[in-house]
């Protein structure tokens, strides 16, 4: 495999464990509320959150490429008080992944806390500790399995993005290119000689996910088992 | 009867063409279409995939590159008609920037000043337009300050819209491509080298041979070449 190739493998890998963990301060805490409290505009938020997953990647890429671009709300007011810009840089890889990726990991960090038994919870409560406490000792262990099998669908999802991530971050090489969007330009230039490493590199990368992801929720699920009693 | 005969002779004509050529073709297969009674459907793309999609077997009768070297690869592998290709017409590079950014670029040169953060062409190693940019940029000694400046893009329409959008600072495309967007505007014209010439050919495996043959001859006449004037492309004399 080429130096170059490499790079791709390389920025494919950190760029979607990055967005992984992008999306937690933001899913976890809404999984939480979406399994655990009633309240107004409930279904509008889960159906808003659910669109990536059902809407064509390219018209989320052109939602993105609106809202990010340079004469684009997020985009304008951050070009001009940061002088940052999204488009064709790595920051919009970086969001095209987290958003596209973000449905996966909340639904299943919801049904998570959905199967915590909340009698737990108040026992808990009743024993002297703080919300927050019971949320850290309790809650989050209890539902540890299925966030990280959010965090690994997420992963996964990640790293096989294209549609989104071509419409707003381009392809360029060095910068913004993933092993999709590489794979998908030596196609188009009749290069396939240089799609067999990096379609090599994604089979590994998605298996270790994978496996990575089952082996770490069989290790926890006798601890939970025990404290589940 | 004629209109009998001509109903039964009519053909589905597949065309691809370069992205670039997208409102002047349409143009022509729609006055082609009126004359002729055949129908024609339009495939575009940058000339690089529309060149694999042939390769690969698509059912394509005649073919338009915005390059010759894209149609040799073609002839090399015995994929067009033997005798069928010949330019159809030229076009220039301009350098485009957005039309609401207050930038002071008059020459080439400027491209390689600091306030010039990105420069979006068609892809360098792929499409004609992005290998056209490079060319003249490498001739003009630019192209080593420009390089890391370079957004590559799938063809040379999308080039147009990074800067229409202003998400890039500046461009190299068609000066046709620069006359159908507003929110470019137009900093200089490049003259040649390298010279621009859209080859037409007919393909090999053209499933309807007849109907191919006379859209391309009909793009050598009168009435088309009016056409491509009107859209700012230069016509070549056969």
């Amino acid at each position: 495999m080429t130096a170059e190739s490499w790079q791709i493998v390389w920025f494919t890998a950190w760029i979607s464990g990055l967005s992984t963990l992008a999306i937690l301060p933001f899913g976890l805490p809404l999984a939480w509320l979406l399994a655990r409290r009633d309240w107004r505009g409930k279904t509008l938020v889960e159906t808003l959150v659910t669109l990536p997953l059902v809407l064509p990647p390219i018209a989320t890429g052109l939602i993105l490429l609106e809202l990010l671009g340079r004469r684009g709300a997020v985009g304008g007011w951050a070009h001009r008080n940061f002088g940052w810009d999204f488009v064709f840089t790595w920051r919009a890889v970086l969001i095209a992944l987290a958003v596209m990726a973000f449905p996966l990991f909340v639904r299943t960090a919801r049904v998570a806390f959905e199967e915590i038994d909340p009698r737990l919870e108040q026992i808990a409560r009743t024993l002297g500790a703080t919300p927050a406490g019971v949320f850290l000792t309790i809650t989050l262990p209890l539902a540890a399995r299925g966030i990280l099998a959010g965090m690994t669908l997420a992963f996964a999802r990640a790293l096989g993005e294209f549609g989104a991530t071509i419409m707003v971050a381009g392809n360029i090489p060095g910068r913004t290119s993933t092993i999709s969007l590489a794979i998908f330009q030596s196609v188009q230039m009749g290069e396939e000689d240089r799609a067999w490493p990096l379609l090599a590199a994604s089979v590994v990368l998605a298996f270790a996910a994978v496996f990575t992801g089952e082996t770490l929720l069989r290790r926890s699920r006798p601890r939970f088992r025990k404290a589940a009693r | 009867m004629l209109l009998v005969g001509r109903f039964l002779s009519a053909a589905e004509i597949t065309v691809s063409a370069a992205a670039s050529l997208q409102e002047a073709i349409a143009e022509v297969a729609r006055k082609f279409e009126r004359e002729s009674g055949d129908r024609v459907t339009l495939n575009f793309a940058g000339s690089n995939v529309l060149a694999r999609q042939i390769e690969a077997g698509a059912p394509v009768d005649v073919f338009v590159s915005a390059d010759e070297e894209t149609m040799d690869g073609l002839a090399a592998k015995g994929l067009l008609v033997a005798g069928s290709r010949r330019a159809l017409v030229s076009n220039r590079l301009v350098i485009i920037i957005p039309a609401d950014r207050k930038l002071n670029l008059l020459w080439p040169r400027d491209l390689a000043a600091g306030v010039i953060e990105r420069i979006a062409l068609a892809d360098p190693r792929a499409v004609p337009a992005g290998r056209y940019a490079k060319e003249f940029l490498a001739r003009a000694e630019l192209w080593n300050a420009v390089q890391d400046k370079i957004i590559p893009l799938g063809n040379v329409r999308a080039a147009l819209a990074a800067v229409g959008s202003g998400n890039a600072d500046a461009g190299l495309v068609y000066r046709t491509d620069a006359a159908l967007d507003r929110r470019v505007r137009v900093v200089c014209e490049l003259p040649p080298p390298p010279a621009i010439s859209y080859p037409v050919a007919i393909v090999a495996e053209a499933p309807s041979l007849d109907g191919a043959r006379r859209f391309a001859a009909w793009l050598g006449s009168d009435a088309a070449r009016q056409i491509f004037r009107k859209f700012g492309f230069v016509s070549v004399q056969p």
